[in-house]
């Protein structure tokens, strides 16, 4: 018989480590982002990056819930539509704004106060919307959540078409859109900065919350297994609300920068955008939330290289070719699942 | 304290081994539980006093892993009641009761397989804050020095009988006053066996409430002070450990003898 002591376990060779932080998606996505650089040139690629940016920012919402409560939320889109604007409201009757702020300290606090209101605002849609929507479905058979989500969508796109109605409508842009600075010799729009800067500072923010605090353990532990979660003394109904909550605020930045970026709004806003943003988490790896912000960027690239190259009408043509060639080749997304795994 | 002053008359009066037996800290009163239509507890009575180490005996299907989940609040009785230290707990939902002191180590481990280790441990303190919480961590890889090993590792590739010490070192983390432990030694090898069955009298020694299920009732007799046969929903059995092992129709019936 032999003795149980510990095995002599060899210290992980610098290949093995590298190959454990499993790098190669994030690693082909700059390679063909790199190659696209030289397609597009410059200003469409910052073009890509901003409009990927929004996309990440929203399908961080689909992902989370899709991770804890395996839901569809089709209603998603649509919160990010009314995102944009409670933007504009705040912008235009809180604030008073009608067009480019010029004195960078104002243009900050308005902006500030801005995401504040409208994230929180948005957050208290998205756990409400989950309160009285999907809560009381949570033994029902999956289709029934999916269909209310559809009716949630419904709700939400007539709600703000009976208040702003069915024609795009002008947004303030705080930011003077026509600012530019040089960075490389390349002239990068101020607002295209700011959209990718706050887009990738949420992302940070979002996953240091998932990775290392309690809350997002518990996040975790509840997408992974959901009785056992209970029996650690995690609040289902609570856990799940709050990461409504955070997708949904996510999906009001999302909605802030939207409007910022191109200064227009419209009810329908939120089925194109929720669907692509839907898309990128599915490419990304649904349930995985770096895997959405990768997806995001991707569909950005697709969608504004289709456009580049003449092809406008065949960008959403694009996006979902790019979707079903990644599907094939790797089933569970770019990243796969990573928020729980169920067991 | 019980304070509830019912006897129930089919029931022994506890004799402890350790002598440690109190106030009856877990009270089952006629308690009946559903799946659906499936009524799968039909009329469980029964009772664990503080110190002790009770046993759940019975073939598949009788229904210990149900009464584990009525206790935790994981499923709540139709009809029967379910009384914790003297309160009412019969509707009390899961993630509450363990902040009371009910720690439940459920059947098939249900580790967090995509958190680390150390995050597991975190998870079984989540009703608990404070620097004490480290103290625990050393304790149980006291207990489990594989697991201090492990630390940083996902869950999920660890093997099955250290998915089986996390399982437990979790439930301990919320330092319980009454501690569940569904089919503990179940695949595990028999020297892991040997161990986990120590660990549970150390676990015991150290002040803990066991309510113990295992299929394994050969072990589970000689741990426990006192056990109940379980059969379709109700007991069919209750008495000493000791007198459960000597029993004939225990010993047909669920000790392998012809
Ligand atoms: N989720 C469920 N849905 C419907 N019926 C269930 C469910 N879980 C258990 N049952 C039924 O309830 C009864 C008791 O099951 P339980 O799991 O409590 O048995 P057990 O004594 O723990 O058995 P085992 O030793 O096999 O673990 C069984 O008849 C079982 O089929
Ligand atoms: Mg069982």
């Amino acid at each position: 018989m032999t003795t149980t002591t510990t095995v002599l376990s060899a210290r992980p060779s610098f290949v093995e480590t590298f190959q454990r932080l499993r790098l190669g998606p994030y690693l082909f996505v700059l390679g063909v982002a790199a190659i696209d650089y030289v397609v597009i040139g410059p200003n469409q690629f910052v073009n890509a990056l901003t409009i990927g940016a929004i996309y990440a920012l929203v399908a961080l919402g689909y992902t989370m819930v899709y991770g804890i409560i395996e839901l569809i939320n089709f209603a998603h889109g649509d919160v990010f539509m009314v995102g944009a604007f409670t933007s504009m409201f705040v912008l235009t009757q809180a604030l008073g704004q009608d067009g480019p702020i010029d004195s960078p300290g104002m243009l900050a606090v308005v902006l500030f106060i801005n995401f504040t209101i409208t994230m929180i605002a948005l957050g208290i849609l998205g756990a409400a919307i989950e309160r009285f929507a999907y809560r009381p479905l949570r033994h029902a058979p999956r289709l029934a959540p999916l269909i209310t989500a559809i009716g949630v969508s419904f709700i939400l796109q007539n709600i703000i078409q009976i208040i702003y109605g069915p024609s795009p409508i002008n947004t303030p842009q705080v930011i003077d859109p026509a600012a530019r600075v040089e960075i490389g010799g390349v002239s990068i729009g101020v607002v295209n900065i700011f959209t990718i800067v706050t887009a990738v500072l949420l992302m940070i923010a979002l996953q240091m919350l998932v990775s290392r605090t309690k809350i997002g353990r518990a996040m975790r532990s509840t997408a992974s297994d959901r009785d056992a979660a209970q029996l650690m003394g995690v609040d289902i109904n609570r856990t799940i609300a709050i990461t409504f909550f955070i997708g949904s605020a996510l999906a009001g930045a999302a909605g802030v920068v939207q409007g910022l970026y191109f200064g227009n709004i419209q009810f329908t806003l939120g089925f194109q955008a929720g669907l692509k943003a839907f898309t990128a988490a599915v490419l990304g790896g649904i349930g995985n939330i770096t895997g959405a912000a990768l997806g995001g960027f991707v569909i950005g690239f697709v969608e504004v290289t289709a456009g580049a190259l003449g092809f406008f009408v065949w960008g959403q043509a694009a996006v979902f070719a790019v979707l079903i060639i990644t599907l094939v080749f790797r089933p569970s997304g770019l990243l796969g699942q990573q928020l729980g795994e169920r067991t | 304290m019980s304070g509830q002053g019912v006897t129930t008359t089919t029931q022994p009066s506890s004799t402890s081994g350790n002598g440690a037996a109190g106030d009856v800290v877990l009270e089952l009163r006629d308690v009946h539980t559903y799946y659906g239509k499936i009524h799968a507890l039909q009329g469980i009575t029964l009772e664990v006093r503080e110190g002790e180490i009770v046993t759940l005996i019975g073939s598949n299907g009788a229904g210990k892993t149900t009464t584990l989940k009525t206790i935790s609040g994981l499923l709540h009785p139709r009809a029967g009641t379910v009384h914790f230290r003297g309160r009412d707990v019969s509707h009390t939902p899961a993630h509450k009761l363990v902040r009371d002191g009910i720690s439940h180590a459920p059947e098939g481990r249900r580790i967090f397989s995509r958190l680390t280790v150390m995050e597991n441990l975190q998870m079984g303190a989540y009703t608990r804050t404070g620097r004490e919480i480290d103290e625990n961590v050393e304790h149980v890889f006291s207990l489990f020095p594989r697991l201090a090993e492990r630390s940083g590792q996902k869950g999920g590739t660890l093997s099955g009988g250290e998915q089986q010490m996390l399982a437990i070192g979790r439930a301990l983390m919320a330092r319980p006053k009454v501690l569940l432990l569904d089919e503990p030694s179940l695949g595990l090898s028999p020297i892991l066996i040997q161990q986990i069955f120590g660990i549970i009298r150390e676990i015991n020694a150290q002040g803990t409430t066991v309510l113990l299920v295992e299929q394994n009732a050969q072990q589970a007799l000689e741990v426990a002070d006192r056990g109940y046969v379980l059969q379709t929903g109700r007991v069919i059995l209750a008495d000493t450990a000791a007198n459960l092992a000597a029993n004939p129709d225990v010993r047909r019936a669920y000790l392998g003898e012809i």
